[in-house]
């Protein structure tokens, strides 16, 4: 292994001084840096353990109605909140149908952000990856591409952002608190990632030394809580990435949609926010013809890039049940397995 | 090594033998408390750390390492390479018998197939060594890579699985097929898998002179032997192998591999003792996997439902140096009463590692392929397919005609379908629904797998205090060895089984054959069967013939062992202990040797064959494709079952890889290089816990006195063949649609609403 420097702040500012060196990363869960590391994709100078930095590590109900996840909150104790699952609950099957108890149980709100892709050919360093080496070029365009980007790629880069947990979140309009070298600031989340254009290397907003401390999720969020799902196909029940995945929020009043959320997973090199679908759902009943009528604008831009057109019309399928659930209800209790098709498997274990 | 000490659990009550009872395993405590050793647990003194680099080409040649930056880690100790390495007494390109594969050995700079080993670095730190072999950055001469089933030209190879002609006739099929009122030509594929055993392929080496010292997960010890001692140029005394437990080898570790074998070399190279394991994705290359197929099926049926003929073709892969063909269509041999059957095979060479047998080599492929063909064929003849598969119940085996040893088939049928409740199941497709709207599909499949039985030897004594011991070089994989196999000494000798000191897992004790081919508790077990015998016959010589005994004069038929006593057979008041016969003797011990075979007159006679019958229930979403497997029942009969507990966990086991064949492992091959994109854990997916359903195993009642003394089928493989068709079919009926290829994918049922 590379040898490397390991540093432990003992404070924010200290982590962001230490992190703003070229080479250096943060070090949370480490759920995926250290798999980088160890095949050799990532071989940073320094790692910035962020673990022990206090006050990261609490969900906050604020007075304004909104709610403060602290970046060290793990996956598990986030979803597993009864509050926050019970005000967020698309957000909390989101998390619960991500990678297995395991790793839910140390990954990091932060770290979930900022996981990288599992394109296979930014993993095997003997491919061309313009995201791992910037111009080097894309093995995946012409590769075993079925499970890459349909929205808003490039020729340069095709992989897609493999988070559960960003979906609902950038659907219900999440903001990332962010401290840097000047300080504190703040984006929301559809900002956070960005798309290949020709700078594949460049995955995010955040500078150097950048930290995110927490992710907020503002006071209309609570709205959905009656018709928020999380729909996610994958290959197997568990420890699998979506092929396609869809949060689907709503607010009904009388009979009608006063609003209506919709973000898809698996599908682009970030949590995929569908504005023009939600357009067409204000102020109508919640009707499959609506509901067909927005998958329809979700994926209008859709288009190949390799061997995986059926996940176009995958994912309108996915848009249109995850519409139906939602408009149904929120469950009681989140489902046996959540985020499934088969979610309400009778005698199945709840997560 | 230190006598195992396992465990003499609470539960471990007994009525009357030990064969039979459903003991828990006695490694179970050692293992849960992380105290059984395996082979990486071991760190002799001094020990060093080799990591193998591993080409990133296809094919090849290595035209560049840069040793020196290796070298110059701190850390490092030395780099192996074609030109720097220990050399060994033969080549290793020679195939000195049909057991020996060619392994890649730095013999030289070629590249056959992606993470072909092409350097080992050495260093006081696994961390240095992994530095070390980053900092190789080899460079290469490309060659266009060979992949795919398509690769080149085929040809068909001299012999299939071990020695299996490639094609095989019986009666004449394309009469048969021309006179079918019903035909089915239908192609099926299947991708290439590899073992992923849960313990990576280890190996700690240590020379002491010449003597050698490994520590090494093998399902053959004494193969292992005789491998090490021929490319190392030392007798077999001189070598020492411990392999107490494996993690699991599927096949995969049945023969001596090249990492193992450069494991040896590093410690020979630096003069101390090595430890080499393999990355993850490092056993996807040089310790074999399952090849992918092509299968074409014809099948014709009259207008009864009976099959007039059956052709099965199998187009699969061998490695560009070496030859395995995975006998996929010998799947036909044995299961449908076809009056004329051809199997037939064919092969392309690609760039890969040499393919192996991996759990019903073979059989597995072929039963998927073969399952759908009938069910297809079922259906095209508006027949259940339980009832198309009675009335095509073979009586003798189809390819020979000759007699089964025995066959509980029916049975299986029988009490598996109404276990399942499968007399309630729509003929058409498509017609179940769940109360959540989702399809619901029942499908089977017939289960099969050869009763086989190797070579083997067994030691037993008993020991001045009445106990007892067994050795024997067997091999526990997981499976239960260190049960079952100590459940027959212990009968062997008429103990229980706590008196016994059974030993296993080292190459110094007798020869137990290779634990594979689900022949190793038959095998071993009928060489235990037999030392026994043979120690107790001892045993009862002394009494017999010694008039101050109460057995003076019983003669060797007349004494039964039981309990730790001789007793007379038709006076069992009169009798004495074990230890009694031997105080009175002066011996410290008796002891006696036994041996298994396979018995060839019998083989000349009879089939011998395991069987079974799997209903699999799917659901499927109609909308999104996402299928899930719900319920599984499998009825198996295989002959004696020594422990019922572990031959269930075996049986879960396959039913379990029935259901990931069919639905979820495929090795990714890029088809530009050949490089397998998915050779991790997190993306070769099987089944995790919550895709598996409640799973029923019944074991059905079969005698068999022909395969073996014990009547021991096996069932280490059988699992898996007709649950991955049975789950196959179920989607099938779920849905309508049939899929070929497998495995079954999202996509391929995104087609309806």
């Amino acid at each position: 292994m590379k040898p490397f420097d390991y540093v432990r702040p003992g404070t924010v500012a200290e982590a962001v001084a230490a992190a703003a060196q070229p080479g250096a990363v943060y070090l949370a869960a480490g759920t995926n840096l250290l798999d980088l590391m160890k095949g050799g994709v990532s071989r940073p100078d320094r790692l910035v353990d962020v673990t022990h930095l206090d006050g990261l590590d609490q969900i906050e109900h604020l007075a304004d109605g909104s709610v403060r996840i602290g970046a060290l909150v793990s996956n598990a104790d986030l979803a597993h909140d009864a509050d926050f699952a019970r005000s967020y609950p698309a957000v909390a099957e989101a998390l619960l149908s991500g990678a297995s108890a395991q790793l839910r149980n140390a990954a990091t709100v932060g770290g979930n952000l900022l996981q990288r892709t599992r394109c296979a050919y930014f993993y095997d360093t003997a491919s061309r990856c313009n995201k791992r080496e910037a111009g080097s070029g894309c093995d995946a365009r012409e590769g075993e591409n079925r499970s890459h980007a349909v929205l808003g790629w490039s020729d340069s880069c095709i992989a897609t952002h493999p988070s559960d947990f960003c979906v609902p979140l950038v659907a219900l309009d999440a903001i990332v608190e962010i401290e840097g070298r000047n300080g504190r600031r703040e984006i929301p989340l559809d900002a956070l990632h960005r798309l290949p254009g020709d700078a594949p290397e460049r995955e995010s907003a955040l500078e150097p030394g950048d930290l995110i401390v927490a992710v907020r999720l503002p006071p209309a969020a609570r709205g959905f809580a009656a018709h928020a799902r999380y729909l996610k196909v994958r290959e197997r029940t568990s420890y699998a990435f979506a092929v396609v995945s869809a949060a689907a929020a709503l607010r009904i009043e009388n009979g009608k949609i006063r609003e209506a959320r919709l973000a898809l997973g698996g599908v682009a090199a970030k949590p995929w926010r569908a504005r023009s679908a939600e357009d067409v759902l204000g102020n109508v009943a919640p009707t499959a013809d609506a509901f067909q009528e927005a998958a329809l604008r979700a994926l209008t831009d859709a288009k190949p890039s390799g061997d995986n057109a059926f996940k176009i019309e995958l994912a309108r399928r996915i848009v249109v049940r995850a519409l139906t659930l939602a408009a149904a209800g929120t469950p009681a209790r989140l489902p046996a397995l959540p985020a499934s098709p088969f979610a309400s498997i009778p005698g199945a274990i709840h997560a | 090594m230190p006598e195992l000490n396992l465990t003499s659990a609470p539960a471990h009550l007994r009525h009357g033998s030990n064969i039979g009872q459903p003991l828990t395993r006695r490694d179970g405590i050692l293992k849960v408390k992380g105290q059984a050793t395996y082979a990486a647990d071991n760190h002799p003194p001094g020990m060093l750390f080799a990591v193998m680099a591993v080409a990133s080409i296809a094919r090849g040649r290595v035209t560049s390492l840069d040793v020196d930056a290796a070298k110059r880690h701190p850390g490092v100790v030395d780099v192996m390479t074609p030109s720097h390495k220990p050399q060994l007494a033969v080549d290793p390109e020679i195939k000195t018998n049909p057991f020996v594969f060619r392994m890649e050995v730095l013999q030289s700079d070629e590249v056959r197939y992606a993470n072909h080993p092409i350097a080992v670095v050495i260093a006081e730190t696994l961390e240095a060594a992994t530095e070390g072999a980053a900092l190789l950055a080899p460079r290469y001469e490309v060659l266009p890579a060979l992949v795919g089933l398509d690769a080149g030209e085929s040809f068909v190879p001299p012999v299939v699985g071990v020695g299996n002609p490639a094609e095989h006739h019986h009666g004449d099929v394309e009469a048969g097929l021309a006179s079918a009122e019903k035909q089915i030509d239908a192609v099926y594929e299947t991708p290439p898998q590899y073992h992923n055993a849960m313990e990576p392929h280890a190996i700690v080496a240590s020379w002491d002179g010449d003597r050698l010292s490994v520590d090494m997960p093998t399902q053959g010890l004494m193969m292992s032997l005789a491998r090490i001692a021929e490319l190392f140029g030392i007798t077999h005394d001189k070598i020492h192998i411990r392999s107490p437990f494996l993690g699991g080898g599927f096949g995969s570790k049945g023969l001596m591999a090249g990492p193992q074998t450069l494991g040896i070399m590093a410690a020979k190279l630096v003069g101390r003792p090595v430890k080499l394991v393999l990355r993850r994705e490092q056993m996807y290359g040089p310790v074999g996997h399952r090849a992918p197929t092509r299968q074409r099926l014809r099948i014709g049926a009259d207008g009864e439902g009976r099959l007039t003929g059956l052709d099965h073709h199998a187009r699969t892969v061998s490695s560009t140096f070496d030859d395995f063909y995975e006998p996929a269509a010998d799947a036909s041999h044995t299961l449908y009463a076809a009056p004329a059957i051809r199997t037939a095979h064919d092969a392309v060479r690609v760039n890969t590692g040499t393919p192996l047998f991996m759990r019903a080599p073979g059989e597995a492929t072929g039963s998927i392929a073969l399952e759908s063909a009938i069910d297809e064929m079922a259906w095209a003849c508006g027949i259940d397919p339980l009832a198309f598969r009675l009335k095509n119940y073979a009586e003798v085996e189809p390819i020979t005609g000759k007699p089964f040893s025995s066959k509980a088939l029916r049975a299986c049928y029988e009490q598996g379908a109404a276990r399942f409740g499968w007399a309630q199941r729509a003929l058409q497709p498509r017609q179940m629904r769940d109360d959540a709207g989702l399809l619901v599909g029942w499908g089977m499949g017939t289960a099969t797998f050869p009763a086989l039985m190797f070579q083997a030897e067994a030691r037993a004594a008993i020991r001045r205090d009445g106990s007892g011991v067994m050795e024997i070089g067997a091999h526990d994989m997981g499976q239960g060895a260190w049960t079952a196999l100590a459940q027959i000494a212990a009968d062997a000798v008429g103990l229980d089984i706590d008196r016994v000191a059974f030993k296993a897992g080292t190459s110094d004790l007798p020869d137990a054959g290779i634990a594979g081919g689900s022949a190793h508790t038959a095998t071993a077990g009928a060489a235990i069967h037999s030392a026994g015998a043979a120690v107790i016959a001892k045993l009862a010589d002394l009494a017999t013939g010694d008039e101050r005994s109460p057995l003076f004069g019983a003669g060797n038929a007349g004494v039964i062992a039981r309990d730790g006593r001789l007793l007379r057979r038709d006076d069992e008041s009169r009798g004495e202990s074990y230890a009694e016969i031997l105080a009175r003797a002066g011996l410290a011990e008796v002891e006696a040797r036994g041996t298994g075979a396979p018995n060839p007159a019998a083989m000349q006679e009879y089939a011998m064959h395991a069987h079974g019958a799997v209903f699999a229930e799917v659901k499927v979403d109609p909308e999104l494709g996402q299928v899930r497997v719900t319920r599984m029942v499998g009825a198996f009969a295989a002959g004696r079952i020594v422990n019922p507990h572990l031959v269930k966990s075996q049986l879960f086991g396959g039913m379990i890889w029935g259901l990931s064949f069919a639905l979820h492992e495929e090795a990714i091959t890029d088809r530009r290089t050949g490089r397998i994109m998915n050779a991790n854990l997190g993306e070769y997916h099987i089944p995790v816990n919550a895709d598996v359903p409640p799973l029923d195993v019944i074991t059905v009642e079969e005698h068999d006195p022909h395969v073996n003394a014990l009547g021991i089928k096996g069932v280490g493989e059988i699992g898996i063949t007709g649950s991955a068709g049975a789950v196959a079919n179920a989607v099938w009926h779920a849905t309508g649609v049939r899929v070929r290829r497998f495995p079954i994918r999202i996509e391929e049922l995104l087609t309806q609403r």
